[in-house]
């Protein structure tokens, strides 16, 4: 009766979200399509029409007579930033999350990995004391024990890769943090000995959340605003070209990974009898 | 509708029959296995609806992390003489 209740809401939801997508007129269900949207309704025309370029040169020549007739809409449209040669963006980081996660909405962020840090300290709150690995019920065999250890190596240096790349490619500081963990949960699973030095990843974790303000702190010195973008920013593209936002990044991916790597060596350890 | 949104509507059922299947199955490791299932597909539909910022981390927390720390706690649960 549970199942027949349930798949049927399921399907109610199903027939709802497609009715709203699919038809045609103007029902209030509907969704506007993709960039049919009127925008100046929505958000405040001045963020639609501000442009990342300015200061570069570019969007500041002022198009000529004939181009101006040719394309009226000209002077709404922003210079176009071209990868590998934009210069001095507002934010120069090309993956447009990144540019709105650490530099528009800096501080969001800050909140997020406070979150994370207290859910970490609830977690070792509760698994605190002196305690011994937990035996799994299983004995690792030989290919699992020597084949982590090598996959263990790649799993950093790709974790390392994506919060660094982090302003260039998808990812940053919270999947890189992951997948350093998950590389540690390995070794977990590998070895029925290992255990991480937990300390160690303590005092990292308290070291790099408190840069990440002084960072936040600076920049409120120089630019005026907590979390200003205050370093210069290059080529758009480049590793070292987006300011701040890769050292925060890279600040937020140790943080992330030693906390969850401290969950993790909560949830492999068991208490010690007395 | 395009095939596109043919194939992210098929997606979606099949997400919701392997939710389904998770609550029902006798085993929690099987259980365990389908929401890492669902998490897999939900990283697909995540990339092929252009969010890939979101399909890499779901991909590390929802179908890595999240399943494993399931699978280490139901082992340890069956040292413990219990039936997973």
């Amino acid at each position: 009766m549970k199942q027949v209740v349930s798949i049927l809401l399921v399907v109610a939801l199903g027939v709802f979200v497609f009715l709203a997508l699919y038809t045609g007129d103007h029902s209030p269900l509907q969704f506007t399509p993709y960039g049919e949207a009127d925008l100046s309704t929505r958000v405040s025309q001045r963020f639609v029409d501000k442009t990342v370029t300015l200061g570069m040169g570019e969007a500041e020549t002022a198009p000529d007579a004939q181009a101006e007739a040719d394309a009226p809409a000209f002077e709404a449209m922003p210079a176009l930033v071209v990868y590998g040669e934009t210069r001095d963006a507002e934010t120069g980081s090309a993956n447009m999350v990144t540019s709105i996660v650490v530099n528009y909405r800096s501080f969001d962020t800050l909140g997020e990995v406070t979150v994370l840090f207290i859910a970490a300290f609830g977690v070792g709150l509760l698994l605190s004391g002196k305690r011994k690995r937990q035996q799994p019920a299983y004995e690792p065999s030989f290919i699992l024990k020597h084949g982590a250890r090598i996959v263990f190596g790649i799993m950093v240096v790709f974790g390392v890769y994506v919060f660094i790349h982090g302003h260039l490619t998808p990812g940053g500081g919270f999947p890189g943090g992951s997948i350093i963990a998950a590389a540690i949960l390995l070794l977990y699973i590998a070895d029925n000995e290992f255990q991480a030095k937990v300390k160690t990843f303590k005092i990292l974790e308290g070291v790099a959340g408190s840069l990440y303000v002084i960072a936040g702190l600076l920049g409120l010195v120089i630019g005026g605003y907590f979390l200003q973008n205050f370093l210069p920013t290059g080529v758009v593209g480049d590793l070292v070209s987006a300011g701040v936002i890769p050292i925060v990044y890279i600040l937020i991916g140790l943080k992330v990974g030693s906390e969850l790597t401290g969950v993790i060596a909560g949830f492999a350890t068991e208490e010690e009898a007395e | 509708m395009s095939m596109m949104e043919l194939l992210q509507l098929a997606m979606g059922v099949v997400m919701v029959v392997l939710g389904i299947v998770a609550i029902n199955s006798k085993k929690k490791i099987t259980s365990v296995i389908m929401l890492s299932a669902i998490s897999m597909l939900a990283v697909v539909l995540f990339v092929v609806m252009r969010a890939p910022d979101v399909a890499i981390t779901e991909a590390v927390i929802g179908s890595g992390l999240v399943t494993v720390l399931f699978v280490f706690t139901l082992f340890s649960k069956k040292k413990e003489g219990e039936d997973v």
